[in-house]
């Protein structure tokens, strides 16, 4: 009966649905950061295959159709980005110079701290496209040698970092224009970041989501770069 | 008649995304086929050879459910259980301090452009009067 349920590819596409299902109104009914649909959808389905007793593969012979979509929705990144054109132009020196520093930054921290802690060259090379929008980081992380379930991961945590942190560091560390706690969250902490961001201000959700797409493009340069100082 | 909008709208995002993957297979730079595919779509909405208007809805609902599409590839971390185990601490320790250096960096760099900018505006609309 079981073989019969899991042998069709529609059964891990119904089990994503229905999980993300679920997360999304988990989220609507509590409503704090730690209620991410994505989060909640991930663990739901590794408990469900972990109790049945059902093998990974199984589950992803069907789920993995849904993740074609990854490409056609990552193309759909420029759409925002073209609303954005107006105040990308009027802040082209910020923007760059700001994200670009802290992609360094972001290399720098990791490659050296990573070799500090003694942490595996697969490891790091998955966590290094972390600051990115999921749909970017995956496609570098693949293409640097990542795990890319450990870059899903690792960009879930600095989502929910710069949502839940995020304004307490703007405080700690005087960030008061509106333009830099928008570009700093968006490079940080990328879509989640920017839907904190939204709240902050108007000013700050624009720019926020300008730098998840800047942010992406450039990690694409940064990334296989501080890879190649790994390896 | 058939209200053929929605296949009109997918059919170019899905063209753009062909014409990525091509360049992803032509060129020889680490650069994922998405992003080949998100910078020619962006070229091609500035140039005016695409409307927004043509894509807009069809984009808008992909980057609303966009999530979903992560479920997968994250739920296969139970595959990787053997290589995160004993280094788990230390990559989070990882990448909480990295996320806190970049969102000050940027933060910090920003707001002295912006500040700086300012500045000079202000004198020269002083001196204007």
């Amino acid at each position: 009966m079981k073989e019969l349920l899991t042998d069709s590819v529609y059964f891990g596409v119904a089990v994503s649905l229905a999980a993300y299902f679920i997360g999304v109104k988990c989220r609507e009914k509590w409503d704090f950061p730690l209620m991410n649909p994505l989060l909640i959808a991930m663990i739901l389905v590794i408990v469900l295959l972990l109790v049945c007793r059902i093998p990974f593969e199984t589950y992803s012979n069907g789920a993995k159709y849904i993740t074609y979509f990854l490409t056609p929705a990552t193309v759909c990144f420029a759409v925002p980005l073209y609303r954005q054109l107006q105040i990308l132009k009027k802040n082209m020196a910020a923007v760059l110079a700001g994200i670009l520093c802290g992609c360094l930054a972001h290399a720098f921290i990791i490659v050296g701290m990573g070799w500090c802690l003694g942490i595996q060259d697969t490891l790091l090379f998955s966590i290094l496209p972390k600051s990115v929008t999921t749909a970017i980081a995956l496609g570098i992380s693949e293409e640097i040698g990542g795990v890319t379930a450990v870059t899903v991961v690792g960009v879930t945590v600095a989502g929910l970092s710069g949502s839940i942190l995020g304004p307490t560091l703007f405080r700690w560390f005087h960030i008061e224009e509106a333009e830099a706690q928008g570009l700093a969250m968006g490079t940080a902490s990328h879509a989640v970041g920017t839907s904190r961001a939204v709240e902050l201000g108007e000013v700050q959700g624009a720019m926020s989501s300008l730098a998840i797409v800047v942010t992406g493009i450039l990690t694409v340069v940064i990334g296989p770069w501080a890879a190649s100082l790994i390896r | 008649m058939i209200d053929m909008k929605y296949i009109f709208q997918l059919g170019i995002i899905c063209s753009v995304s062909l014409a990525g993957e091509l360049l992803h297979t032509l060129l020889p730079f680490p650069v994922p086929a998405s992003v080949y595919g998100l910078v020619l779509m962006f070229l091609l909405l500035c140039t005016g050879l695409v409307k927004l208007s043509w894509i807009e809805e069809t984009a808008d609902y992909f980057l609303l459910i966009m999530p979903l599409l992560f479920i997968e590839p994250s739920v296969r971390l139970m595959t990787s259980v053997e290589l995160i185990r004993g280094s788990v601490l230390s990559l989070l320790a990882l990448c909480m301090v990295s996320w806190a250096v970049v969102i000050v960096v940027t933060g910090r760099v920003t707001q002295a452009v912006i500040r700086q900018r300012k500045k000079r505006e202000a004198m020269r609309s002083a001196k204007e009067e």
